[in-house]
């Protein structure tokens, strides 16, 4: 679409037709929101060639509205105390209509949420989403990400059972790790000396809160990103109107495409293993003299959970109890370094031979870190090996975490060398499509 | 190898097969997609009614044995006060002849009654919801002798029924039936 | 190349996901129960209504003497096949608290459709005082409670051994079972030959009753568990037929593209 030469807020004057057409001409003159909608969801100028990875992004923002809108009327009908909540919880499951069916969506809804979103950041890895000019988009979406954990955490304690207790005493014992100040900021954090009352009602308001913090971080989010616009599997920029089709019919129709196979699968699991990703722990109340034989988190914080622990020693003056805690922010905050640690010109790891290997390489090790948090730690790895135990293994996987980013980053930015990369998004897609098979 | 996406509206015909089944295929796949949101959206809805625990509650059995003639109780139902009143024989009188009296909600004493002596009435105004005096001998009991109504000063009659004041109809009887001489089910 | 490495990847998720199940299992220190063949299992599973029946005596019988249901409410039981009357006359052998009456006194009275099951002991305290300082833990939830619940149960309630193996010694009062966590329980084995006399005549085997009052705390536990299979079915095929449509449109409007 060309410049126009006249103003875009000009009254109409030749008007649509009908009362519909002049409704929408009236509210366009004083607030051009549907211009703003036929620009943005409609016209908007998308990369023909984004595959299927690029669905996630769209998928998320649908699960977040789910997540919202089964919330709000869960909240209808929990209490937020101690002595009701597990209870409120399991009246919704027996006597609230389709209580049971909320709750499923909700309480798995957070993990689809997660796997929606994990999928959508390695997409943006391996194509080099990040990189000029989405610097500020790759933040945002890393501030999205750290709400999201704070919000699943606060409303993984609402139900008020064994793991929620214990999740949240070993959470928020965390920040004790802060030299002087520790012990007064895990007190302020709970309102009182332990996990109690205040602290689960103080969950409650910040778990109702966040989300809508979220909807305010996406639209920023979106509006980042329709300055330039989507990366795409070439990682080139769009040079033509032939590289580039409207957003609408083509990627609503997709995105829509993709939501029926992602709901199938989410479905399957509300219906049919509703309890399968949770912790059979969480359906016993909360008692604070006993703590389960071994806590885990949610699946989807387990590699986090993982570099915690795998500090196990003191450096210098600092305690192995505060690195811990400093390693596990830094593994997300290094996030926010990613655009200037990988300076490589080449976006996409297509043209990256040596990146794309390493970037199978970090998402085995993101793996075998979730395996990691979810184990003992003196568990052996090998049955027959009795030296090596998964605090081990955590070591070596979180020590490559950061040799990835901090080390190899920055390595193949300078001596990768790259393939050449296109002309133009539309002349692979039409000239390569036979030899590539993709 | 053809046109892009500029010199394509994709709403334009593109042969006559082409875009009936593409008009087919639209209108079908929205039909089944609005249908499903409408039908998943339901459940949301409905999760705000009164839940199974709620309902198991909107019945209850009374027994009211020991209530004496000229004597009133108040139980809860629903949420509100219902008035049991054990009405003596002179309060029937009085009620069954004001039937005739000019009722701003005509209604016969016979219509408002299961047995004569049992007056059963839920205990709120109609006219703003507050619950009028009368059920404990020590308060005013209005004009009419039934009940009175603090709020907007409506006074109600030995039939429950409006006499004077701001409420628009008689006090509403609820559903009950008396399951044998002395037991009483509301709802 | 590209497929074989997300073959790798898809199968380093699958190795951790297992890894992680046997994991959970080591930790709790119980083995891994044998799995039993359920009615309500699987995608069409339902529950067998007289053997809930049957299990909701064994549970009256034996149970209830010392475990809450304090989740079920007696009208709950109609979905076992009971009559109204026969709700009633449930929740009427109870005596519960109720109050405060017109003269700010507690009292008691028979129990009614609408309340939820008396449990047996006020509090936990009170609990643990009458059993040697054990809690029986409320067996509203008690399935999904544990790793692979149901089979645990009934394992449970069918692995009490006379004597423990050579070598281990039982505490007093303690008894060894093999589903156990630690194999030392401080439930005194509940179920005997005849322990209930069953209303439909079956015989009352110790394996019969387990799984009879297993099958009952299955529902209790997940009563919706028959409407959630139905109405995922019917959502499952719902969205299929909704997916092939959006597919089939997304051809066609991608068609005119290439």
């Amino acid at each position: 679409m060309t410049a126009p030469s006249e103003p875009t807020r000009a009254a109409p004057t030749e008007g649509s037709p009908g009362m519909i057409g002049k409704a929408k001409d009236w509210i366009d003159y004083r607030m051009p929101i549907f211009s703003f909608m036929e620009h943005e969801l409609h016209e908007y100028p998308t990369p023909k060639n984004l595959n299927y990875w690029w669905n996630f992004g769209s998928l998320a923002g649908i699960i977040l509205v789910i997540m919202i809108a089964t919330g709000i009327v869960l909240a209808m009908n929990y209490t937020p105390h101690i002595d009701h909540a597990f209870n409120s919880v399991e009246r919704i499951m027996r006597d609230v209509n389709y209580g049971w069916l909320i709750r499923y969506i909700h309480m798995n809804g957070a993990s689809m949420f997660f796997l929606v979103v994990y999928i959508h950041i390695f997409r943006g890895l391996y194509f080099g989403s990040y990189k000029p000019p989405r610097e500020l988009l790759w933040w945002l979406g890393i501030v999205i990400l750290l709400l999201m954990m704070m919000t699943a955490f606060m409303g993984y304690v609402l139900p008020w059972g064994q793991m929620s207790f214990w999740g949240a005493t070993v959470i928020t014992n965390l920040f004790s790790a802060i030299p002087w100040v520790g012990d007064a900021i895990v007190t302020w954090l709970w309102g009182g000396f332990a996990v109690d009352n205040p602290t689960l009602q103080r969950f409650f308001s910040l778990h109702y809160l966040l989300p809508f913090v979220i909807v305010g971080v996406v639209v920023l989010h979106l509006w980042a990103l329709h300055v330039h616009g989507s990366n795409n599997p070439l990682g080139i920029d769009r040079k033509s109107e032939k590289d580039s089709i409207p957003f609408h019919p083509y990627y609503t129709i997709k995105d829509l495409y993709g939501l029926g196979v992602f709901l199938i699968f989410y479905m399957a699991i509300v219906f049919f293993a509703p309890n399968a990703l949770g912790e059979p722990d969480n359906y016993i109340p909360a008692n604070p003299l006993v703590t389960p034989a071994h806590i885990v988190p949610e699946w989807y914080l387990l590699p986090f959970y993982a570099i915690l622990r795998s500090i196990t020693f003191d450096i210098w003056f600092i305690e192995a109890k505060l690195l811990g805690v400093i390693a596990m922010f830094a593994s997300i905050f290094i996030l926010f370094l990613l655009p200037w640690l990988d300076f490589s010109k080449v976006r996409s790891a297509r043209f990256r031979p040596i990146y794309k290997q390493l970037f199978w390489v970090f998402l085995v090790d993101c793996i075998l870190l979730g395996l990691v948090g979810a184990k003992a730690p003196n568990d052996k790895v090998f049955p027959g090996i009795d030296n090596f135990e998964y605090v081990q293994l955590g070591q070596i996987t979180t020590a490559y975490y950061f040799f990835h980013f901090l080390i190899l980053m920055p390595l193949l930015a300078k001596f990768e060398p790259t393939r050449p990369l296109p002309e133009s998004i539309s002349e692979p897609v039409l000239g390569n499509r036979a030899e590539a098979g993709e | 190898m053809s046109h892009s996406a500029e010199d394509t509206d994709p709403g334009l015909p593109a042969g006559d097969d082409g875009e009936t089944r593409r008009d087919f295929l639209t209108l079908a796949t929205a039909a089944l997609g609005v249908g499903g949101a409408a039908l998943a959206v339901w459940p949301l809805i409905d999760s705000m009614n009164p839940a199974a625990d709620t309902l198991a509650l909107s019945t209850i059995e009374v027994d009211v044995k020991g209530v004496k003639p000229g004597q009133r109780i108040t139980v809860k139902w629903r949420g509100k006060p219902v008035f049991i009143d054990h009405r003596t024989p002179e309060q029937i009188e009085k009620a069954q002849a004001d039937d005739a009296a000019g009722l701003p909600d005509p209604q016969a004493d016979k219509d408002r009654v299961k047995k004569p002596e049992w007056l059963v009435l839920v205990g709120v105004c109609t006219h703003l919801g507050c619950v009028p005096l009368g059920q404990k001998p020590s308060q005013p009991r209005g004009e009419f002798g039934g009940w009175f109504c603090p709020c907007h000063g409506s006074h109600y009659d030995f039939s429950g029924r409006i006499r004077k004041g701001p409420a628009p109809t008689n006090l509403e009887v609820p559903q009950y039936q008396f399951l044998n001489e002395t037991t009483l089910r509301i709802g | 190349m590209k497929n074989i490495k997300a073959l790798l990847a898809v199968s380093a998720i699958a190795l951790a996901a297992g890894a992680v199940t046997v994991s959970s299992l080591s930790a709790a220190t119980a083995p891994k129960p044998k799995a039993q063949d359920w009615s309500f299992q699987g995608l069409f599973g339902t529950f067998d209504r007289a053997s809930l029946q049957r299990g909701f005596q064994v549970y009256k019988n034996v149970c209830a003497g010392c475990h809450g249901l304090k989740h079920v409410a007696y009208r709950n039981l109609a979905a076992l096949g009971y009559t109204e009357d026969q709700v009633k006359a449930f929740a009427a052998e109870v005596e519960v608290q109720d109050g405060p009456n017109d003269n700010g006194e507690m009292y008691a009275r028979k129990g009614k459709p609408s309340d939820r099951f008396k449990s047996p002991f006020p509090n936990e305290q009170a609990a643990r005082a009458a059993n040697n300082g054990a809690y029986p833990p409320d067996l509203s939830v008690i399935t999904k409670a544990r790793l692979n619940g149901i089979d645990y149960m009934y394992a449970l309630l069918t692995t009490y051994k006379e004597e423990p193996p050579k070598g281990m010694k039982m505490p007093e009062g303690m008894f060894y079972n093999e589903a156990f966590a630690g194999q030392q329980i401080a439930m005194v084995p509940p179920l005997a030959p005849d322990a209930v006399q069953y209303q439909d005549g079956t015989k009352a085997t110790v394996p019969q009753m387990a799984k009879d009052v297993t099958t009952f705390l299955a529902w209790a536990a997940e009563p919706e568990l028959e409407e959630r299979k139905s109405m995922g079915r019917a959502v499952i095929i719902f969205l299929v037929v909704l997916t092939a449509f959006l597919y089939a449109l997304k051809r066609k409007i991608w068609s005119d593209l290439h």
